[in-house]
């Protein structure tokens, strides 16, 4: 019963990781017809120049930050949003719908939604600062550093927080009101309540939450692609970006290859990392 | 937690309660509502300076250019074509990768098999590859094959990619349906694939129309793949389209928002189908191991 599954799993991301890992110790350029040959003596010169490159190490700076950041205040939102629904008493029907506009967007469309927003001339967000009097002049968002990655993690954070909320707000919901009732006969404040009950129980639930967010890193390649594709000078720069960058538009396989597998590392750490703690929270309860 | 009198200190409690959760939200959707409201409004509405913050018309005109039903505007996107490939392209994928990821997922909520545990784990981490790193490879593979722009090729890829997160629903959603049940159907002279057929699977259906819907969704809105795989215009799907359509021609943001609604309408129909399996697809499995 499982073996179609995996044997479709195999051609479609067996072949590719087995086949970048072999390009990977090549010179691989499509322009150069033959340049795949596997050479020893080559076999580490995509993965020095990789090391060497300052653009590649900006990239990886930028997208360990990127990740940091959003994965974290991301988290943090959903929590606050999460208790702050959980308490809600009128109109929760409709806020859950609200709290789901969000999850309508592809990844595609949010980075078209935030380019626009974040326009220097037409934008909405400078539109707005403008008529309040914030601000007098126009704000070049996708341009200036650091304003430029932070209205990416802004467009990522807006796209990933309704998943991350109902996650949480479901466990929210499914803990036992009774250690509610004991910890206030105790005479347990709401931020203790919060502390020592809500947080420890919902483990399992930030676990899944950030399993399922980390399967799904790297789609915030769409986003950058469609804002800034990693301009201006590689400010904006992630890996992935980098990859496209140096795979398709400069047809340099064999180092985009090696990169991309940098890639995969990043992403198997995340799940592995989440995944075994999942398995461990489990466990204990 | 809050129930009966209540003391003036808890309601204002309530009003702060309430009254935060609305500004987050309407903060959150608001975005969203800006790109819908300014596909429908009339052009010189948008370029306006200063900017007109409610629309005063409502109006089709960005759909009718976008469609060709604009005898001034010469077309200048290919919708209908990128909707058909899409609209083939997630169907195809959608159907195949429930029926296998449905049997997987069976097999793994019920039998106990050697390397059980490490199939699961297994399948759950080829679904953490970036597209990034597969595209580049597979564009080459499918060159060789001749699929390159071939919407069945696409499908192919994106089955691979949706069965993954099918698995790992349709195991939960097994798991839910108590065993008795299958154990019963056994006694009765049942045998495994007949328990699956008039036990399980019927009561697993809430289960898989989630399932369906995310896997339609992931192919509908997949890009970077499609985006190596199919260049020509005639296989090109929906989301490159989009981005050749911002990127191509003279800045017309009300014709991308146009384009945009479009884009979410499965989307839209889909959460609201699906509102209440959603959130118990995504949490089970949290409590029971």
């Amino acid at each position: 019963m499982i073996l179609p599954s995996f044997v479709l799993i195999l051609i479609v991301t067996g072949f590719p990781l087995l086949y970048s890992i072999y390009v990977s110790f090549t010179d691989y350029n499509l322009l150069r017809p033959g340049s795949d040959v596997f050479r020893a003596d080559i076999m580490f010169r995509n993965y020095e120049r990789l090391i060497n490159d300052p653009i590649f190490r900006r990239s990886l700076g930028n997208t360990i930050l990127f990740l940091f950041v959003t994965v974290n205040l991301e988290y943090v939102l959903a929590l606050g949003l999460s208790q702050l629904l959980a308490r809600v008493t009128k109109g929760q029907g409709i806020m859950r719908t609200m709290l789901m506009i969000p999850m309508m967007f592809a990844p595609i469309l949010v980075g078209f939604q935030f380019r626009w927003f974040f326009n220097a001339e037409v934008g909405l967000v400078n539109n707005a600062l403008l008529s309040l009097g914030v601000t007098q002049t126009k704000i070049a968002w996708l341009v200036d550093e650091p304003l430029g990655m932070i209205a990416i993690m802004i467009a990522t954070i807006w796209m990933n927080l309704p998943v991350t909320t109902i996650i949480l707000l479901a466990g929210t919901l499914s803990l036992p009101s009774e250690m509610y009732e004991a910890a206030e006969v105790d005479g347990a404040g709401a931020w203790q309540k919060f502390r020592h009950i809500t947080f420890p129980m919902l483990a399992p639930f930030t676990y899944i939450a950030l399993t399922i967010r980390s399967l799904d890193v790297a789609r915030a390649f769409d986003i950058v692609r469609m804002m800034t594709d990693g301009g201006p000078a590689h400010r904006t720069e992630l890996i992935w970006t980098y990859v496209t960058r140096l795979a398709i538009e400069d047809s340099r396989f064999g180092m985009g290859a090696a990169m991309s597998l940098i890639t995969v590392v990043i992403s198997l750490f995340f799940t592995v990392y989440f995944f075994r703690q999942l398995v461990k929270v489990r466990i204990v309860q | 937690m809050i129930s009966g009198a209540v003391a003036p200190r808890k309601r204002l409690n309530i009003v702060l309660t309430n009254t935060l959760a609305w500004i987050v939200l309407i903060a959150l959707a608001l975005p969203a509502l800006w790109i819908v409201l300014t596909a429908f409004r009339p052009a010189s509405e948008i370029n306006a300076s200063p900017p007109i913050w409610i629309p005063r018309e409502i109006t089709f005109d960005a759909f009718a250019t976008m469609f060709g039903l604009n005898p001034n505007v010469r077309q200048r996107v290919a919708v209908e074509r990128y909707l058909i490939n899409s609209l083939t392209i997630a169907l195809i994928s959608t159907t195949i990768s429930v029926a296998i990821g449905t049997l997987a997922g069976y097999a793994f909520a019920r039998f106990k098999f050697r390397y059980h545990t490490t199939a699961f784990l297994l399948l759950m981490f080829s679904r953490s590859i970036p597209g990034v790193a597969l595209s580049l490879p597979l564009f080459l593979l499918f060159v060789r094959l001749g699929l390159v722009n071939n919407l069945l090729g696409v499908s192919f890829v994106y089955v691979a990619i949706n069965i993954p997160f099918t698995v790992w629903l349709m195991d939960g959603f097994f798991r839910q349906i108590p065993y008795d049940l299958t154990e019963a159907a056994y006694i009765d002279g049942c045998s495994h694939w007949q328990a699956f057929w008039r036990i399980d699977l019927p009561l697993a259906l809430p289960g898989l129309t989630t399932a369906a819907i995310f896997a339609f969704l992931a192919s509908w809105n997949e890009f970077q793949i499609a985006s190596v795989l199919t260049r020509s215009v005639d296989a090109r799907t929906f989301p490159p389209g989009l981005f050749v359509f911002t990127e191509q021609f003279t800045v017309d943001w009300r014709g991308m928002c146009a384009m945009s609604v479009i884009m979410m309408v499965p989307a839209i129909v889909f959460v609201i189908l699906t509102q209440r399996n959603l959130v118990r697809g995504l949490t089970f499995g949290a409590v029971k191991g």
